[in-house]
């Protein structure tokens, strides 16, 4: 449904875990990264061997995975390498200033499984679900937070309209874009700073642009009875299946799993 | 005509009674706002089912009049009824807009989710209908516009009538008594805006539907059954299509276009044929020119089709 969105990076595949309840894959995904911190030393093959098993069961391609790995990578060798040098301990290997301990070794390739697995762990619910389930998902689960005055609804809806207007508004950005470019403005050349700057003249169309579209969806939305989340129905409420009852399950024992082990044998 | 075959109800279910609208400029902070008057005096009265146009050259007010239609805009002066309600009437605000949808100029600022089926539930959504019967609606209302087959699209693959068309839908899911479209057709290429019309004229005569359309596209209005004509605020014409379209040096003073095919009648007439005013369609143009050839017709001639050449060269003949 939403393939040509370009956040989200929704797969769409015909898999047992595309079929969950977005609020089953969003608390899922949140035990499994609350269990990565669980472990120490070799609970990381248990929690690497679920994520794989899920990997496989979602039908996502491994190889489209990695993709959302290496926007990361930067960060992650960097993370690693500072915990590589400037951790303190037993000295393996000395070069002038620089020194590696078996501590900082240790630390920086748990913090490097830790990191892919979380990040893999949370893009496997953002492949396998449509941008809009998100938002329903997540305004159902903060729900309780109304009590505490939390626009939950408003926040859900800014967030789903934000996603129906990004398409729309990059075909905008690059029409200015050429419009400016065909007058003589130059994008391409010259440095950091320079660039930026010429980025002014594409900007300040491109917002005025945006207000005038968010008055005019304003105007249609409360044309259209939109008065809030009060006395609102769904048109696609969500429901729990026996197949969220079953991830749950499966997801509270390989919890239970993870602590037993680190308990008892010291993973 | 439509008209006939319509059942338009006698109960007007749009009253508008010495509406005034101002709107207020801030030059600059601290100074006093500079009011100009955007509907100067107007009253009209709309029937279930009728099929009204408002015309108007740009800035003549007749978007603003459109928005107090579906209480947008309260009126500074005079009252605005639909469906029996006043619109300053907090209480029934809601009872207003569901009964008067309303239709914008841009397409792509109206359509709120990114799926056409979830746009047209949006409506029913916000008004607590269960859900169901949302789906029902929803399922009517697309079949309604001819838009079905487009359930599942996103809203940004669709081109500009059809995505006219989804929020058409959308308002008619609503089950409203009267849509206001406003300039409905402005933004969209002669296909569309085709499309557009249609889809229009269908619901206004199988659903019974009142129609208020919002334009300065005149071939959109010929089959109107009333129309009215707006400049700089004021209510300046209303009657019917021939009744405004016979006036062809008011309606260029108002600086509105008439269709192609009276302005050619009405050229014609000025050289001397003997032609009615207010000819709407080319239908008529060609039987009035076989009227004043004396060649009756036997066989049925089809809207739109060209004027058999035998006929044109008779008329040059005449002129010579």
């Amino acid at each position: 449904m939403d393939k040509d969105l370009t956040i989200g990076q929704y797969y769409p595949a015909d898999s047992a875990i595309h079929a969950l309840d977005p609020r089953t894959k969003l608390i899922a995904t949140l035990i499994y990264i609350i269990s990565l911190f669980i472990f120490d030393n070799w609970g990381y093959v248990l929690g690497i061997a679920f994520l794989a098993a899920v990997i496989i069961i979602s039908k996502v391609p491994f190889s489209y995975m990695l993709k959302g790995l290496k926007s990361i990578a930067f960060i992650l060798i960097l993370t690693m390498l500072f915990n590589l040098f400037l951790t303190p301990g037993t000295v393996l290997w000395q070069a002038g200033v620089f020194h590696i301990t078996r501590e900082g070794l240790k630390m920086a390739i748990e913090l490097g499984i830790r990191l892919v697995a979380l990040i893999l762990g949370a893009s496997i619910m953002t492949l396998t679900t449509t941008p809009n389930k998100l938002t329903d998902g997540m305004e159902s689960l903060f729900g309780p937070l109304k009590v505490f005055h939390v626009p939950v609804h408003e926040i859900a809806m800014m967030m789903s309209i934000a996603l129906r207007f990004i398409p729309i508004l990059m075909e905008e950005t690059d029409k200015i874009k050429k419009a400016q470019m065909a007058r003589g403005a130059d994008f391409e050349s010259g440095n950091l700073f320079v660039r930026a700057k010429a980025m002014v003249p594409l900007l300040v169309p491109l917002f005025v642009s945006a207000f005038r579209r968010a008055n005019d969806l304003a105007m249609a939305m409360e044309a259209r009875c939109y008065h809030g989340g009060e006395g609102r129905t769904q048109m696609k409420p969500l429901h729990y299946h026996g197949n969220d009852v079953a991830a749950f399950v499966i997801i509270c024992a390989y919890l239970a799993a993870a602590i037993t082990m680190h308990a008892i044998a010291g993973w | 005509m439509d008209g006939q075959t319509k059942k338009i109800q006698e109960d007007a279910i749009v009253r508008v009674q010495d509406m005034s609208y101002d709107y207020y400029e801030y030059p600059e902070e601290g100074q006093e706002p500079v009011a100009t008057r955007a509907v100067d005096d107007v009253s009209l009265e709309i029937r279930q089912g009728e099929f009204v146009a408002i015309l108007g050259h740009n800035g003549s007010g007749k978007s603003t009049l459109a928005k107090h239609l579906n209480a947008l805009l309260l009126p500074s002066e005079g009252s605005v009824t639909i469906t029996g309600f006043d619109t300053t009437d907090d209480s029934h605000l809601w009872d207003i807009r569901q009964n008067a949808g309303m239709v914008f100029q841009n397409p792509d600022n109206q359509i709120i989710a990114s799926v056409v089926e979830e746009d047209v539930g949006f409506g029913p959504e916000n008004i607590g209908v269960p859900t169901d019967e949302i789906w029902t609606r929803v399922a009517e209302a697309l079949e309604k516009t001819g838009m079905i087959a487009y359930r599942e699209h996103s809203p940004n693959k669709l081109s500009g009538g059809q995505k006219q068309r989804v929020a058409i839908a959308g308002v008619m899911a609503m089950k409203p008594k009267c849509i206001i479209l406003d300039e409905p057709t402005a933004m969209l290429d002669p296909n569309g805006r085709k499309e557009v019309i249609h889809a229009v004229r269908e619901l206004n005569k199988k659903e019974g539907v009142t129609v208020i359309l919002i334009t300065h596209y005149m071939e959109e209005v010929i089959r109107a059954d009333r129309i009215y004509v707006m400049d700089q605020g004021h209510l300046v014409m209303k009657g019917t299509p021939r009744e405004i379209f016979s006036q062809v040096d008011r309606l260029k003073e108002l600086r509105l276009d008439v269709p192609q095919v009276t302005q050619v009648a009405h050229e014609l007439r000025k050289d001397g044929v003997d032609l009615p005013e207010g000819i709407l369609t080319r239908k008529e143009l060609v039987k009035e020119i076989c009227r004043i050839a004396g060649i009756t017709r036997t066989k049925p001639e089809r809207e739109g089709t060209a004027a058999n050449p035998d006929e044109v060269t008779v008329i040059q003949d005449r002129k010579r």
